[in-house]
């Protein structure tokens, strides 16, 4: 075995464990840190698969940007373990008969034989996958690539409908208002006639 | 490196809707004038009904490098589409307006599902057939959760995004499998390989399974259909409107692209599911509805076993399976939208008209709107001489001539159970007496003259059936040639 057989098997078992980590795990914060793990992990076997243009996507989005907001979100809510483990011990048997028997189809139904997989070939060194990547996502996908881009604004619209509200207790700014401001809207000037202050009267006097 | 430039002629109602909907989103939030956001979104429909209308030819074109596809089939149901669209931004301006949702965020929401479902319709590829239904997906999402003080809507958006999110994973997980195979994500690419023969079957059945599944989900067939009544239930009646119609006329593209297009050679594979997701639909969805008392919740289950009349068209086979399918979605969305319509009609001045109580006697206060209702509801249960009968029929012919009689006569049955609770709603409106201080409905001119139309249209094609029997036809055709 090659190299980089070595490092696939390394890879792909340090993947296996994460995932059986974010899943077991008691506390939703290990299993976030077990999700990094496994995306690195992953990463590394794209990296292996020569893409490297998605295997550095994944971790600067991913690892980068997801992840750290959804351990955000998860550190922030007060999340009661007891009640999302309730029934565990329960559903489990059968969970685990369906589980089971699924894993034993996949393995028998699905193997590298049936998908008459070839050989990658190794591309040479001035390959750039990121330029293919940009080639064909702008011509030949740009149909489905401009339709994601909808997908985000759709989103966006949701978002900004679901959350935006006017609260009667906050006091936002508005910049706009702000910078039109006069003088005269915040200074008054008060012609004032000097005055005698009145000699202090005290007790003692 | 070369690249020819895509036709975008037959692409030009998508670009248009969406060209507008991004026009609505910042004409609103810069004048702010609500009153320009409503005739903006029926000038867009109207035309791009138009711009679909013209850009029509008969021939089946392919843009995009295969990726889109337009036929007559996609150009009917995206009319129907417009149609459907239309008709519920008109039903339910009123309901919105008292419930303070009249928001741009309700227009675009629609137009952009609207834009999902025309994708949908004119997927030739795994990918676009993924994201418009994605789109779709999203937008009636948010639609859901528009009303934000509903507990009821909140936790139906939430519902419904868990199990679509699920429904999304079987779908990819199926695709993947049939890319894994068949080395192509385009649709008539795959159906000629798969023709070709040479793929593993084990993995063919094995990923149809997860595709089917994942249909079954967004179909809302048994034994997916858990969703359904919830989502009916707990959503906005002028959301449940949408949910209700539109959706169904890209459901029945989706599943004719995926399947017949694409999957054609392996009928023998999907035949079978299909049956058994059709007969569990109509067992369920009719017997379920016999015990409801809210009316919202009783089209629900009747949606579930409409569907599964719909799926036994397609399950045939057969060219007449798939014109009575297409016969039937649209018929269908004729029902739904005026059925809907009028619950949505009467949920008036504080008053949710959600029960079946809340129409005793509707007869002796709005007759008009209680016969729009009765008609509806003849329709609904296939009884002569509605468009729901002969949709019913042209289903039952095809089965017979594919040679499932056993099917028809199931079919039959169900339908014969499901009579019952439609006709309880007749009964209900004519002979029971009304509630004490039931309202008496004064007219909202354009949404009554509307609901009328599409009323009366239930009865008129079912008296007249020949002309859109033959639109399908000819649609069919053109598309399967």
């Amino acid at each position: 075995m090659e190299f980089t057989g070595y490092v696939f098997y390394i890879f792909s078992a340090i993947l296996l464990l994460a995932s059986l980590r974010v899943i077991t795990a008691s506390n939703p914060i290990h299993a976030a840190l077990a999700l990094v793990l496994a995306f690195f992990t992953a990463a590394g076997l794209w990296m292996l698969l020569e893409a490297e243009f998605l295997a550095i996507t994944l971790v600067l989005v991913y690892i980068g940007a997801v992840l750290v907001l959804f351990l955000f979100v998860v550190m922030m809510l007060d999340i009661n373990l007891e009640e999302i483990r309730k029934g565990f011990w329960g559903y489990l048997p059968a969970g685990a008969l369906v589980g089971g028997l699924m894993v034993v189809e996949m393995f028998m139904v699905l193997g590298g034989k049936d998908f008459g997989l070839a050989e990658p070939v190794a591309h040479a060194a001035d390959y750039s996958n990121t330029k293919e990547l940009g080639r064909l996502l702008y011509t030949e996908y740009v149909y489905p690539f401009e339709l994601a881009a909808v997908l985000l604004l759709v989103a966006m619209v949701a978002a900004i409908a679901l959350t935006h509200r006017k609260r009667g207790d906050t006091k936002p700014l508005n910049p706009a208002e702000q910078v039109k401001v006069k003088k005269a809207d915040r200074l008054r000037m008060v012609n004032l006639k000097p005055q005698k202050p009145e000699a202090p009267k005290g007790d003692d006097e | 490196m070369t690249f020819a430039l895509p036709d975008l002629n037959p692409v030009l109602p998508e670009i248009f809707v969406l060209g507008m909907t991004c026009a609505i989103l910042l004409i609103d939030a810069l004048f702010k004038d609500r009153d320009l956001t409503y005739p903006l979104t029926l000038f867009t429909l109207v035309f791009a009904a138009a711009i679909t209308v013209f850009t029509s030819v008969p021939q089946v074109q392919f843009t995009f490098g295969g990726q889109f596809v337009d036929d007559a089939m996609a150009d009917v149901l995206k009319l129907m589409g417009y149609f459907a669209t239309l008709a519920v931004v008109v039903y339910s301006r009123p309901y919105l307006v008292e419930r303070g949702l009249y928001k741009v965020e309700f227009f675009a929401l629609a137009l952009f599902a609207l834009l999902g479902m025309m994708v949908m319709i004119s997927a030739n590829h795994f990918l676009t057939l993924y994201i418009g239904l994605e789109l779709l997906s999203l937008s009636l999402y948010a639609l859901v959760a528009l009303q934000r003080d509903s507990a009821q809507a909140t936790e139906a958006a939430m519902k419904y995004f868990v199990l679509g999110a699920l429904a999304s994973g079987f779908l990819l997980y199926g695709m993947s499998l049939l890319y894994g195979i068949t080395g192509t994500l385009e649709l008539s690419v795959m159906a000629q390989l798969l023709q070709a023969g040479g793929q593993d079957q084990m993995v063919l059945a094995f990923g149809l399974v997860f595709l089917v599944a994942g249909l079954g989900f967004k179909l809302g067939v048994a034994p997916f259909h858990m969703w359904v009544p919830d989502i009916y239930q707990g959503a906005p009646s002028a959301v449940t409107l949408f949910i209700g119609s539109a959706p169904k006329l890209a459901a029945f593209a989706f599943t004719m692209r995926l399947l017949v297009d694409g999957l054609h050679p392996a009928v023998e594979y999907w035949q079978g599911m299909l049956a058994v997701m059709a007969v569990l639909s109509l067992a369920i969805g009719n017997l379920a509805a016999i015990m409801q008392t809210n009316i919202k919740r009783m089209l629900a289950y009747s949606t579930i076993s409409h569907m599964g009349f719909l799926l036994l068209g397609i399950m045939s086979g057969t060219f007449a399976g798939y014109t009575a399918g297409m016969f039937y979605v649209i018929a269908y969305v004729l029902m739904s939208l005026g059925s809907f319509g009028l619950v949505v009609y009467l949920s008036r001045n504080g008053l949710e008209a959600e029960n079946i109580d809340d129409f005793r006697g509707l007869n002796s206060r709005n007759p008009w709107l209680a016969a729009l209702m009765a008609i509806l509801m003849f329709s609904m249960a296939g009884l002569p001489p509605f468009v729901g009968f002969y949709a019913k029929l042209a289903i039952l012919q095809s089965l017979v001539g594919a040679g499932f009689v056993w099917l028809a006569v199931v079919a039959v049955m169900f339908s014969l159970i499901g009579a019952f609770y439609y006709l309880r709603v007749v009964k209900v409106l004519y002979f029971d007496a009304p509630k004490p201080d039931a309202p008496v409905y004064p007219a909202i001119p354009d949404v009554q003259a509307l609901l009328s139309i599409n009323g009366l249209a239930v009865l008129m094609l079912g008296i007249m059936p020949q002309p859109l029997i033959t639109l399908c036809t000819y649609a069919m055709q053109m598309t399967l040639q």
